[in-house]
């Protein structure tokens, strides 16, 4: 029997759950709603530089990138298998879903490395 | 959630279901509203990303960015996605009771405690966020 590789993206996708629910709304409340609106002082660009200048701080927006892609990705998938009952599209999506997520984690990722 | 589907079987017989199913009942509604949440998390992870984009390249690239941030538009868009983590975030960490078992000194720690640990840790970690976006100079 195959072995399913469904442990392997349940670990991601929960990782991702729960980086991306201590950390997210903070950060678009920060810096896509009071930031803009001026509620608070956001660091700029000139901030946001020198935030992203430690390796340690790019490492680790990576990382919540790349789980909470795939947070995405795994829940996603299962949302449109039951949601929208596409039981016979369950390869394409998978493939979409997981295929999506790697492709964006790999842009982020350098992005966000070269941004340094 | 079985993977595993066959388009024929000779035994079981299968309801046809419609595509709108969980619009029946309020508790179906919310199921699909959590799941669709996973949508506002890859969107914030990727506006992260952007926003690091735009800061490393340039004055120009960086002040059509706030521009767009500011935009009406944009912030009734932001606001609702808004809604929608923060319905993730109350949704996945009400439900860490549940995922696991914490013992301390051979004792089960009550699922009271674990939640409220959860919570604190969500409070602290959006402190951090705030301390390191806020921390930096302008």
């Amino acid at each position: 029997m195959k072995r399913s590789r469904e442990p392997f993206f349940w670990a991601l996708f929960s990782s991702g759950g729960m980086l991306a629910a201590l950390t997210l709304p903070a950060w678009l409340f920060l810096t896509a709603l009071a930031g803009p609106l001026g509620w608070v002082e956001t660091p700029g660009r000139t901030g946001f530089r020198e935030l992203i200048h430690s390796p340690y701080v790019r490492s680790a927006l990576v990382v919540l990138v790349f789980l909470s892609l795939f947070h995405w990705a795994h829940r996603f998938r299962y949302t449109l298998y039951d949601g929208l009952q596409l039981y016979h599209l369950n390869a394409l999506i998978a493939t979409f879903c997981y295929g999506g997520a790697s492709v964006l984690t790999i842009v982020a990722a350098w992005i966000v490395w070269t941004a340094g | 959630m079985n993977a595993r589907h066959t388009t024929f079987h000779p035994k079981w017989h299968r309801e046809r279901m419609p595509i709108f199913w969980w619009l029946r009942k309020w508790n179906y509604t919310k199921f699909i509203t959590r799941e669709l949440t996973s949508l506002a998390v890859a969107y914030t992870a990727l506006l992260l990303v952007v926003e690091i984009a735009c800061a490393a390249r340039g004055e120009g690239p960086w002040s059509r960015l706030e521009a767009w941030l500011r935009s009406p538009a944009v912030l009734v868009f932001h606001g609702i996605v808004l809604l929608f983590l923060l319905v993730h975030s109350v949704t996945w960490l009400n439900l860490a009771p549940r995922a696991v078992s914490v013992r301390l000194a051979g004792r089960h720690v009550p699922d009271s405690l674990v939640l409220a640990g959860h919570y604190v840790a969500w409070l602290l970690a959006s402190a951090l966020v705030w301390w390191v976006l806020t921390g930096t100079g302008r």
